[in-house]
């Protein structure tokens, strides 16, 4: 029974994962970009949320909504400015330009908020629990798990059966054809990061409310959103929130068996996966 | 009226000049065909057309309107659609949804009307039947059929076809000529660009002879195909 709690603990953490990771995806499917900054936006959003719900005094469930049209904001302003003009065949640019910009935000973060670690308080939620049987599971990580589904089942919505979503994918697949077709690429471009960023926003709520953040959080979570994208395929968004999952149980397993393999244990599922499966559980079909 | 006028249009690719004062009047309904030895600029000139390079003399204009400026897009929005001698379609989309990218972005077609617009299409072109296949896996007739109906879909006044029949059989080809034939009878303006002499023959109203970036000539059908100059430089035959 200790098992199938750990397991189950494990896969609601695992929502987490997918939804750090949710943005980073969509992003790549669409333009091929990794955005190596995705982690720091992440925490820049969770210092949105935690600014405008000390400022106006509101649950960071609420603020989170006011946060959505800034976050949207700043990845289309982000795209539109900055990213579209180093987008091209060749793949460094994008990543240099994103490295700096983790740097930039970072630092950025600390001089505005200091190195303090910060939480997003939701008050009585965040120690509430749910007896499922014998099993006894969070509130907060049942909430974070069925967001994760939610999001990724939207974001497969729109890229799927919307106009934008196609514009998205034929974007994807040829970006010089699509102008001939009425379609502005960086329009496309700057929309889908605004649409990562909101992503990222639903990913800084739960985060915050869960653990404490500073401005340095960023990097480990690109790497775990980084580690649930490939785990699940490049450009897969299925397959990113059953990369989260995976992530998870291994953390939750590794975990139940020394506290200090927790992390260690994540990365190791991630390695034995490439080493199975070199191009993740569902990858698109080759480009 | 004219859908299309070029006045001395020229471009030129370094030293090499690839588009020599072209001037050129196409009336609204008419079909023109492009015939010319490879490297005669017959692409290029298509290029110019379409906005996708700008010439360095000379001027594009669109139902009267000056378009030598426009970008590609703006083009598109004013009614030039165009098939590639080198079929692209969107290869992760079906067949379906890449007339709707072009139907709904190209051609101002919105929700449910934009899907049967697409439809009157894909039967017209005779694509119905793969509608849902993704284009990537399509072969070479569909695909050419799908680049002339991707076309089709942005509601071009012109259309522009780059060597659509090239590549095909015999049988294949006398499909798309009629499905070509078609297009042209309900009204919209088309320029052709072929190899293949006797499907272009068949649907065209006047033929132009390009031959190193210059107008060698323009005439009717019979006239230019018996004209001792075409034949010697396009046909390769001493006369």
């Amino acid at each position: 029974m200790i098992l199938v709690d750990t397991l189950i603990q494990g896969i609601l953490l695992g929502g987490l994962y997918a939804l750090f990771a949710a943005g980073l995806s969509l992003v790549f499917g669409v333009m091929r970009l990794v955005n190596l900054a995705h982690g720091d936006l992440i925490a820049l959003a969770a210092f949105v949320i935690l600014s405008i719900g000390t400022a106006l005094n509101l649950s960071p469930f609420v603020a989170v909504i006011l946060a959505f049209p800034i976050m949207f904001a700043v990845g289309w302003g982000l795209q539109t400015c900055l990213l579209n003009h180093v987008l091209g065949d060749d793949i460094l640019p994008p990543l240099l330009v994103t490295f700096g910009l983790s740097v930039v935000i970072q630092n950025g973060l600390l001089e505005i908020f200091t190195a303090d670690s910060q939480k997003l308080t939701a008050g009585a939620i965040e120690v509430q629990s749910l007896a499922l049987g014998p099993i006894t599971v969070g509130v907060t990580p049942l909430l974070t798990f069925v967001s994760s589904v939610l999001v990724i089942f939207a974001l497969n919505q729109i890229f799927y059966r919307t106009r934008l979503g196609r514009a998205f994918r034929a974007t994807s697949d040829d970006s010089e054809t699509v102008g001939l077709m009425g379609i502005r690429p960086n329009n496309v471009f700057a929309v889908a990061t605004g649409i990562a960023m909101v992503a990222a926003t639903i990913a800084a709520l739960y985060l915050g409310i869960r653990a404490n953040f500073d401005p340095s959080i960023g990097p480990a979570r690109l790497l775990y959103a980084f580690e649930a994208v490939i785990i699940g395929g490049l450009g897969s968004l299925w397959g990113t929130l059953a990369g989260g999952v995976i992530i998870g149980v291994a953390q939750a397993l590794g975990a139940s068996i020394n506290p200090e393999w927790q992390i260690l244990s994540g990365h190791i599922a991630f390695v034995v996966v490439l080493l199975v499966r070199p191009r993740g559980l569902f990858p698109r079909s080759k480009d | 009226m004219s859908i299309l006028t070029l006045k001395s249009v020229s471009k030129s690719f370094g030293a090499l000049k690839v588009t020599d004062a072209v001037s050129l009047d196409v009336q609204a309904g008419e079909a023109l065909g492009i015939i010319g030895p490879n490297g005669a600029g017959k692409s290029t000139l298509f290029n110019l057309i379409a906005g996708n390079i700008k010439p360095d003399e000379g001027q594009v204009f669109l139902e009267g309107v000056d378009v030598t400026q426009r970008t590609p897009m703006e083009r598109v929005h004013a009614g030039v659609g165009r098939s590639f001698q080198i079929p692209q379609p969107f290869n992760h989309l079906s067949v379906y949804e890449n007339l709707m990218v072009a139907a709904q972005f190209g051609g101002a077609h919105l929700g449910r009307e934009a899907g049967l617009f697409c439809m009157c299409i894909l039967s017209e072109t005779g694509l119905e039947a793969c509608a849902r296949d993704l284009a990537g896996g399509l072969s070479l007739l569909q695909r050419k059929r799908l680049e002339l109906a991707r076309a089709m879909a942005t509601s071009p006044k012109l259309i522009l076809l780059d060597e659509i029949a090239g590549g095909l059989t015999d049988g294949e080809c006398i499909d798309l000529v009629k499905t070509i034939r078609n297009i042209h009878s309900q009204g919209t303006s088309i320029i052709w660009i072929e190899h293949v002499l006797h499907a272009l023959n068949s649907v065209v109203d006047r033929l132009m002879v390009l031959n190193f970036g210059k107008i060698l000539m323009v005439g009717g059908v019979d006239e230019v195909m018996h004209a001792p100059a075409v034949r010697e430089i396009y046909l390769g035959i001493e006369v």
